[in-house]
């Protein structure tokens, strides 16, 4: 490793940033190596301090003392003066959603409750007295107390956790006005146990048709359906509310939960005809097809025999990945093959439209891996009208190095294109990242930079090539250094 | 020689020595106070001016201690003294940074409430928490607690068969819907095997209807008893406050599901009933609002107490509003921690490749960490400097054992040796963190990555990005990271081409799967990644937003689900609230002149910016256009129970509380710190999770069932 590119070092260069590397070889980290080594080798008797180091466990200290009781607690905050607390003034409030032009709202006057003995709707009564003793009033005026309250009280009795009713809430008007007052609360809690109240007692035609006017309580009912696993109540709600596109992405998901590959298989065929956008159907579309695929190369590929089979077996099934991963395996197995096979890279390259980029970027990384450095040459070799034969590449060549140094290519393979990279400067630093001697000493040479080309030459091993190579320029009279 | 500070009123005052010091013992001072100093606080050694030495006004006069244990000289010694006399003279007449109420009362409360609940369910039981409740239960209790409850097993949730023969379950878990069928699952299989047990489920930090309508269902509602663990709020350091509820984000903005909603109102009803009220609110976004509306109902049901409040202002702000600055890469040290290691409730794991040896070890990063506290907020960069100066120190306070005899010895060993190991220790786990975070981001081009981000940023060059963007993704790196550069694109840019947005969305579904369909869907809905209208001009739509924002009182959206879509206009926001320094200027991170030194002074991030306009302007006014660009949605408000002129002049007047709904960045939280020292104030970060890009990306996925 050396020194920062020169392409970064112009751009830290010339911007505000003041440059700060992860080259490994930069002097502040040769500073921290340097500290590492000071610390470590300060001699400590390495005994007793293992504790000093905090540690997250569930051993430990001694108990405190339960100092307060949760009631005392309880009781010295809500202990004090009487204080009204600022409303936000400077805006209009949040909309209270729904209630303003909602039918509901023509019916505000209050409905009279029936005087029929209720029963709480959700929660039977034994639970009241777990957490709300202060309730168990007498009921000596005759008529039932949480049968008779308004939405309002309602709602604020919900959210509080006392007991309520909503059995009084019969007609539509009630009910939506109940889910108006919970949603002009905010809590979302209250509007999921309103919704809850309004999916049983309401049919969902009706459910529907309200909904589509209240996009707070419509978005808490479809998450609420979301998390019940209501899959057919949702699909039906979304395409009741016209909204075609959410109700095909909806039913698509859920082939994630469809473990056996035939069967995802014929989940997403049936995905085909669903009204997705344009672009989406095309990628539903090309997911069946790869899982098609797949599906028949994983069979044949199991069982093969062939060399490369046996010399880098397989270390997963092909099922369920991605096109990309899918490609590369198909170079990394098949290649060559003739197009008219599934597993063939070329019918894959096709089927998918995957792009020249792509497929060469895909394919490198494939035969590189397996060190098959003259695949690796005819990617890249292209013939021009004379016949002559010229290395091309639609993405640079840097980059091109970089695949190919991470599949630890030896320094001729690199060494030949590093030297077609275009841009001379990062020409030099991809030489002198990777250590093409070549490269830098001829660079060097061209740019007639005397200086340079001492340092380097303290870099290289006493009387290697390199060493002499350079030994040689610097002793020829002919070349005029520009230092 | 001239050793200046600066004082609170930001005057600077000046000590001038020169006059009694020889030249030599000039140099032996300087050093002298570096060294000392750099434990303490960070001495400003302004390169320019050699012979300043620029004390930072926080710098605790700890030097008077290693002065007596280090030899120095006399004269040396003596103006030391005087410096750290007329240091601590100021620290009288100007207070320094104010001091933070006591959070740990909160976990105390936390904790004896548990123990009640625990109590309720008297005798011999096995209790079964939920994954994500481990650790922040770790922070407030420990296993001898919970056995002296009587608590015999411990269980993780993990929604399979239970192997338990208790006669007592106790679950503490989180309100969620699978996980309340899964209990009446067991209990319904119990049932049928005839067995008889106890169950009792404490929901944390409260219960929902829904999980209630669940057990009601599967007709178990009465064998279950359920309670309520009001744990809000976890404090994970000095100035960080935690709601632990990463669910929070997704729930809240892509599903539209207030039920958190008034989880938030409480804990900061709690905060207030705890330390007292405040003076002023202030609030950008629809969940801040609504925050604050249920917060203001809960305290005018509840009745209140008058107390000195330990809070002059709060700032509540939205996720929504700035989803810039958490899809940035972290370079400052506490949150390229988080980036890399992940730090969980307040700790880490560092693996073997930090501890250089065979095991992990979890650490906890906090303020009690004195080598972390002292670089937590720095630019990495600034970090090895730190941590080498830091090792030389410790090496020279080793060497004192040489030629001591044995009665400085014994002093040593009583006085000195457990902190130096300690401080060893600790500096050897942050040097291997460095070393191994240098190592990682070398391998990921760290440095391109973040040129395209500073590009992207600035809006320069965006046609090389996009190539970037492809390559990225083409290469099939990581997933996370070309899914965030895709939608920092596309927020800067106020959304995509449609040409780039379909082909770049392709390229995305072969690389990483096609089933990202539905990630993309997630994130258009919110507004993160989108496709521009073909033929719509940025008028067109903002008129059309400014109508959505306008026509509250209509319930009737068209377009019910992308209603809370919005454009980010980041360009035009950058550009007047000047998020993005001019190109060409020189930032030197280790003197850093604004809160844009968290991103190596390429961006200031938006969410801390808007906090210091307000608090600067008291309020929204003269910001009309930058609120107009943020969909409004903002208040201001004044507290009621403030008799403000008599306590102005108390600590808690520099107090300010800011709540993140949907998570903040240890980014922001170390641009507020900075703020807050710049002004002469704190702040208290409030959050409903510590964030960052992952984490927010990974909220949005739907890749698996």
């Amino acid at each position: 490793m050396t020194r920062a590119k020169p392409e970064d070092d112009e751009y830290w260069n010339s911007s505000k940033f003041k440059a700060f590397t992860f080259d490994d070889e930069d002097d502040e980290f040769s500073q921290l190596k340097e500290s590492k080594r000071a610390v470590n080798s300060i001699l400590v008797d390495e005994d007793e301090d293992e504790d000093d180091v905090e540690r997250v466990s569930w051993s430990g200290e001694p108990v405190g003392s339960i100092s307060w009781s949760v009631k005392e607690t309880a009781s010295s905050i809500r202990s004090g003066s009487e204080q009204s607390f600022p409303k936000i003034d400077t805006t209009p409030s949040l909309s209270k959603q729904g209630s303003g032009y909602s039918l509901s709202s023509l019916f505000k006057a209050k409905s009279k409750p029936g005087a029929f003995q209720s029963f709480s709707e959700s929660f039977s009564d034994t639970s009241f007295r777990t957490y709300a003793p202060e309730l168990r009033k007498p009921k000596s005026d005759g008529k039932d107390f949480v049968s008779d309250l308004s939405p309002e009280e309602t709602v604020r009795r919900m959210q509080k956790g006392r007991p309520f009713s909503l059995e009084k809430f019969r007609s539509l008007q009630d009910k939506l006005l109940l889910l108006d007052e919970a949603v002009a609360v905010y809590d979302g809690n209250v509007i999921t146990a309103v919704l809850i109240f309004l999916k049983k007692s309401l049919s969902k035609e009706i459910l529907f048709r309200e909904l589509m006017a209240r996009d707070v309580a419509l978005r808490h009912y479809v998450h609420y359906l979301k998390e019940m696993g209501e899959q057919k109540l949702l699909v039906e709600l979304l395409k009741a509310l016209g909204r075609t596109e959410d109700m095909a992405l909806m039913h698509y998901k859920e082939h994630l939960n469809i473990k056996d590959e035939g069967r995802r298989r014929d989940f997403l065929k049936s995905c085909l005809s669903l009204p997705f956008s344009q672009d989406d159907a095309t990628h539903v579309q090309d997911h069946y097809t790869l899982l098609e695929r797949q599906i028949i190369i994983e069979a044949s590929d199991k069982k093969a025999d062939a060399e490369i089979f046996k010399k880098f077996p397989r270390k997963a099934s092909i099922l369920n990945m991605p096109i990309i991963t899918t490609l590369y395996y198909s170079c990394f197995y098949h290649y060559g093959e003739s197009e008219g096979t599934f597993s063939s890279p070329s019918n894959i390259r096709k089927t998918f439209r995957i792009s020249e980029k792509q497929y060469i970027l895909t394919a490198l990384g494939a035969r590189a891996k397996l060190k098959s450095w003259f695949d690796v040459d005819s990617l890249f070799n292209t013939k021009n009208w004379l016949g002559y034969t010229k290395k091309k590449s639609p993405i640079g060549f840097h980059r091109v190095v970089d695949i190919l140094h991470k599949n630890s290519a030896p320094v001729q393979v690199l060494q030949e294109y590093v030297n077609l990279i275009d841009d001379p400067d990062l020409k030099l630093s991809g030489a002198l990242k990777y250590k093409c001697h070549d490269v830098v000493i001829n660079t060097y040479r061209d740019l007639k930079d005397r200086q340079q080309l001492i340092v380097y030459r303290e870099k290289l091993e006493r009387d290697s090539p390199e060493y002499r190579k350079i030994q040689e320029l610097l002793n020829n009279v002919q070349i005029r250094w520009k230092n | 020689m001239l050793i200046s500070y600066q004082k609170k009123n930001k005057k600077k005052h000046h000590h001038l020595i020169s006059s009694q010091l020889h030249s030599s013992l000039q140099k032996e001072l300087l050093q002298f106070l570096l060294e000392c100093c750099v434990g303490a606080a960070e001495p400003f050694y302004h390169p320019r001016r050699p012979h300043e030495v620029f004390l930072n006004p926080f710098c605790r006069p700890a030097c008077q201690h290693r002065c007596k244990t280090r030899s120095a000289s006399s004269q040396v010694y003596s103006a030391v003294q005087s410096v750290v006399g007329s240091l601590h003279m100021a620290h009288t007449e100007w207070k320094d940074a104010p001091g933070l109420p006591d959070f740990s009362l909160l976990k105390r409360l936390a904790r004896d409430q548990l123990i009640f609940l625990l109590e309720q369910l008297p005798g011999k039981k096995d209790l079964f928490i939920d994954a994500d409740l481990m650790s922040p239960l770790d922070r407030i209790a420990n296993v001898t607690i919970l056995k002296q409850h009587e608590v015999d097993k411990l269980y993780k949730v993990e929604l399979k068969p239970i192997v338990s023969s208790s006669d007592q379950l106790c679950f503490l878990i989180r309100p969620r819907i699978q996980t309340v069928k899964w209990i009446s699952d067991l209990v319904n299989a119990d049932k049928v095997a005839g067995r008889f047990r106890r169950y009792k489920i404490i929901f944390t930090p409260q219960k929902f209807y829904a999980c209630e309508t669940v057990l009601e269902e599967q007709g178990v509602y009465g064998d279950v008893t359920t309670d309520e663990w009001n744990f809000y709020i976890l404090p994970l350091d000095d100035d960080i406050l935690s709601l632990e509820l990463p669910e929070f984000f997704r729930d809240n903005f892509l599903e539209g599901d207030q039920r958190w909603v008034t989880t938030a109102g409480s804990a900061l009803r709690l905060l207030q009933s705890v330390y007292g009220s405040f003076s002023k609110v202030y609030g950008i976004g629809r969940c801040a609002k609504m925050v604050y509306e249920s917060w203001r109902e809960l305290m005018e049901d509840g009745e209140q107490r008058t107390r000195q409040p330990e809070f002059a202002k709060v700032f509540l702000v939205d996720r929504d509003v700035d989803f810039v600055t958490p899809l940035c890469s972290q370079v400052v040290y506490e949150g390229l921690v988080d980036d890399l290691f992940r730090i969980k409730c307040g700790s880490v794991e560092f693996g073997p490749d930090v501890t250089s040896s065979d095991k992990s070890i979890k650490v906890m990063l906090n303020s009690q960490d004195k080598v972390f506290s002292e670089i937590r907020n720095e630019h990495f960069s600034n970090v090895f400097g730190f941590l080498s100066q830091k090792a030389k120190n410790l090496q020279t306070a080793y060497d004192k054992r040489r030629g001591m005899d044995i009665q400085q010895m014994k002093a040593f060993v009583a006085d000195e040796l457990k902190g130096l190991k300690q401080e060893h220790r600790l500096l050897s786990l942050h040097i291997g963190a460095s070393e191994s975070m240098m190592k990682k981001k070398t391998k990921q081009d760290f440095q391109e990555l973040l040129k395209t981000e500073h590009s992207l940023l600035e809006g320069f060059e965006i046609r090389e990005c996009i190539t970037y963007i492809e390559e990225h993704i083409n290469r099939q790196v990581s997933m996370i990271d070309s899914l965030r550069l895709l939608c920092l694109l596309s927020i800067t840019e106020n959304g995509l081409l449609s040409k780039d947005y379909r082909s770049l969305k392709a390229q995305y579904l072969q690389s990483y799967g096609i089933e990202h369909l539905l990630t993309f869907a997630n994130l258009r809905q919110l507004g993160l990644l989108e496709e521009q209208q073909a033929g719509e001009t940025l008028t067109v739509m903002e008129s059309k937003v400014g109508k959505l924002v306008n026509d509250k009182t209509v319930g009737k959206l068209t377009d019910a689900f992308s209603s809370l879509a919005k454009k980010s206009n980041f360009r035009a926001l950058s550009k007047r609230l000047a998020l993005v320094p001019k190109s060409g200027e020189e930032y030197d991170l280790r003197v850093p002149r604004d809160m844009a030194y968290v991103f190596s002074g390429a961006y200031i991030p938006l969410s801390c910016k808007l906090i210091e306009q307000v608090l600067e302007r008291d309020g929204w006014t003269g910001m009309e256009e930058v609120t107009r660009m943020l969909n409004g949605q903002e208040f201001a408000v004044t507290g009621g129970s403030s008799s403000s002129e008599a306590r102005s002049k108390t600590d808690a007047q520099r107090i300010v509380l800011v709540m993140f709904l949907g998570g903040c960045t240890f980014s922001e939280i170390s641009a507020l710190r900075f703020l807050g020292k710049e002004r002469g104030c704190r702040f208290i970060v409030v959050t409903t999770a510590i964030t960052n890009s992952s984490r927010l990306l990974e909220a949005l996925l739907d890749n698996s069932a």
